[in-house]
């Protein structure tokens, strides 16, 4: 016991006394989890970013001056007029990334186009292709607006309707449709008493969003997601100075020392998996107490499903060293792989994006990583605010894992030198 | 105290140690002497419980080696060929962690670690961190560190290695008192001289078997040559090695650059030797004789000088 304890407490040592090793695993977490989540994270109107968009307005009626009007209320664009050249030259050179395009006669003949399916005035969208996102969301909002604008044009002009059915009478238009138009005429030709409702055709429905989180009353902390997604990131980061330091221990000729000692395997193997899973705890108690205290992150759910979680997850971090250390013949040649398979796996784990925007197959494969189940556990046990029977399946998958990880660590490790 | 009995393990296709069996009693020093590559390390690396032979078997004060946790591994002692510490721990600390591994603690920890720094003359520098301490100072905390659970066998792999010549001197120092305190040593160095001036006995290894064990007078008995005439060639034009190996007089002859070194039995077949290299168109720029020297013996014993080996 007293050489088990020496080796635990000298790998801590270590570990705190590597100004570089303590940066990386306490600093860094903490850094870019405060940037995530405030990038992430919901923030007051004055704060959200808005999109650029340039509206180039070849038609200056009515109609395009209410549809200007109306897409510059909208909280989420910045609408600002521009010539076409001006338009198509900033979108090109990324200074906007998007830019409509109304034509001349637009009113007129979107007015008229309610009421026939031919002869449509076409809008045109200039955008950058990497804004593909940005794009949708103003196609979406511009469709809601010109329907808007257009119908508040054609159900008050009193010339429309009329306009409309001149064009239908030489043509060979079902009588309902122009029963119809004569109606949109005369409601038209009426007297209008002041304050009527005159908005036209407007989207039937409202919505009313209602972000559903632990209980109610308390908001989304988009803090909690990226401080665990951060913690998992660098406790793997330091899984793999586990290993790479086992490696070099074996090069600086220390192993030999050890191994020169009447210490068993269980020994020299278990001390270094306590130890790196002891720095662990630390580490997620440090990240998580920082945005305790900082951002208010709460454990929303299960205190003991929490613990559960970081414990088991620390546990895998430990034992992932292990399998580093098993599996690498040199540290440089252990590092890079372990590197590479370190960011597949926080990746894949939805610690950089949520796992629900991969694609259907990623996210099945998902399942297999272990992180994966450690950022859903602390998910779940943080802003989710759920109970601890939801820290069951977590728990188990990253104990499971370790267990995996220490045999093949176990199995694969050179402990006779060569 | 140190027995080893037919010893033999292989990696893959190599052999690294045939056959060897040693031993050496309470208070001897015993020197494994062989170049690189000769089988040393692994010989040790055996002795030491940290590869399981092929064959063959160790034991330590009368106790079998065997198993990661054997209680034999208390009498043993091992200084590894690297520097093998924390640098980024104080002297003690790592001295209190090699002591930990044996079972110290408290008190008995305290006091085995002043006795090793003092022994090491390390004592003042305790509390510093190993990575300030100069190349000569790592390697007597390494040897220290071996020290820390007074095992009665100690087993030195190249300790000397990369030392400036005084703080090697001061390893002789602390061997010699290791000696005078009666442990047992194994001390494998590929330095003639170090072998020739700590130990009591030397097995010479190369290719992995022990081709010869003795004293140094009595290895150096071996070779018939008891003079070493050694010749400075004033330029590279001597083509004649192979004729001057054949003569009747000649124990050995072995030209390294522009040194030709000859073995012969009798002062008078130095004169004889000048006479026929200057026939030879050897143009000599300068010549002393030596006595032999475990250099010779392994030049005799295989054919190779132990840094060509």
């Amino acid at each position: 016991m007293t050489a088990f304890l020496a080796l635990v407490s000298k790998d801590l040592k270590i570990f705190f006394g590597d100004r570089r090793a303590v940066i990386m695993a306490f600093v860094a977490p903490i850094l870019i989890g405060s940037f995530f989540g405030y990038v992430f994270g919901p923030k007051p109107a004055k704060e959200q970013g808005k999109v650029r968009v340039l509206f180039v307005d070849q038609d200056s009626s009515p109609a395009t001056n209410d549809l200007f009007a109306s897409l510059g209320k909208d909280q989420a664009l910045e609408v600002t007029p521009s010539a076409l050249e001006y338009a198509s030259d900033a979108v090109r050179k990324g200074g906007a990334p998007i830019a409509i395009v109304v034509p001349k006669g637009f009113g007129e003949q979107a007015a008229q186009s309610l009421f026939r399916a031919s002869a449509k005035p076409v809008l045109t969208l200039l955008f950058d292709p990497s804004h593909q996102t940005e794009a949708a969301m103003v196609r979406g909002i511009l469709t809601g607006q010109v329907m808007q604008s257009i119908s508040k044009i054609a159900f008050n002009s009193p010339d429309t309707a009329a306009k409309a059915l001149q064009t239908m009478d030489r043509a060979d238009v079902d009588p309902a449709v122009k029963r119809f138009l004569r109606s949109v005429e005369e409601f038209n030709g009426r007297p209008r008493a002041r304050g009527s409702d005159d908005a036209g055709i407007t989207v039937p429905f409202e919505t009313k969003e209602t972000a559903l989180t632990s209980r109610a009353g308390v908001a989304y902390n988009a803090y909690a997601h990226s401080f665990g997604g951060m913690a998992i990131q660098f406790m793997l980061f330091m899984g793999i100075d586990v290993g790479i330091g086992l490696l070099l221990l074996r090069e600086r000729g220390l192993w030999r020392r050890f191994r020169a000692a009447p210490l068993s395997k269980a020994t020299l193997l278990g001390s270094r998996a306590v130890s790196a899973t002891l720095a662990g705890m630390l580490i997620l108690a440090a990240v998580f107490g920082f945005a305790y205290l900082v951002f208010n992150v709460r454990v929303e759910g299960s205190f003991a499903g929490f613990v559960g979680v970081c414990a088991a997850f620390s546990l895998m971090t430990a034992t992932y060293g292990l399998l580093i250390a098993a599996l690498g013949k040199t540290p440089e040649a252990a590092r890079g792989l372990a590197i590479l398979g370190t960011l597949v796996m926080v990746m894949l784990s939805g610690a950089w994006v949520p796992s629900f925007m991969f694609p259907q197959w990623v996210q099945a494969v998902t399942k297999v990583v272990p992180a994966r189940w450690a950022m859903d556990g602390i998910d779940a046990m943080t802003w989710r605010g759920l109970g601890i029977e939801d820290a069951i399946a977590p728990v188990a998958v990253l104990l499971f894992s370790s267990a995996l990880f220490a045999a093949v660590a176990v199995w694969r490790f050179r402990w006779d030198e060569e | 105290m140190l027995n080893a009995r037919n010893l033999r393990k292989a990696f893959g296709a190599l052999q690294a140690v045939d056959g060897v069996s040693l031993h050496a009693s309470k208070g001897e020093t015993l020197g494994l002497l062989g170049p690189n590559g000769a089988g040393k390390s692994t010989t040790i690396a055996m002795l030491a419980g940290l590869v399981v032979p092929d064959m063959g078997d160790v034991t330590i004060t009368g106790r079998p080696l065997s198993g990661d946790t054997s209680a034999t591994k208390r009498e043993l002692g091992v200084v590894p060929q690297e520097l093998a510490l924390f640098d980024e721990l104080p002297a003690a600390a790592n001295l209190n962690l090699f002591g930990a591994l044996y079972g110290l603690s408290g008190v008995a920890l305290e006091r085995e670690r002043r006795r090793v720094l003092s022994l090491v003359g390390l004592a003042d520098r305790a509390k510093d961190k190993v990575a300030s301490f100069s190349g000569g100072m790592k390697r007597r905390l390494n040897l220290a560190a071996a020290l820390m659970h007074d095992p009665q066998v100690i087993l030195l792999d190249e300790p000397t290695a990369g030392v400036d010549p005084q703080s090697r001197n001061a390893i002789f120092e602390n061997l010699d008192s290791l000696k005078a305190a009666g442990k047992t040593i194994l001390y494998t160095t590929h330095y003639m001289e170090e072998a020739a001036r700590l130990c009591d006995r030397i097995a010479v290894m190369d290719h992995g078997k022990v081709i010869a064990e003795d004293t140094v007078p009595g290895l150096l008995r071996m070779v018939p040559a008891a003079n070493v005439l050694v010749v400075d060639l004033a330029g590279d034009a001597f083509r004649s090695l192979e004729t001057l190996r054949r003569l009747s007089n000649v124990q050995f002859a072995e030209q390294e650059n522009r040194q030709l070194r000859i073995g012969v039995e009798r002062m008078a077949d130095v004169a004889d030797m000048l006479m026929w290299l200057s026939v030879n168109g050897a143009e000599i720029e300068h010549l002393h004789t030596e006595r032999p020297t475990l250099e010779t013996v392994f030049l005799h014993l295989t054919g190779r000088t132990i840094r060509d080996a």
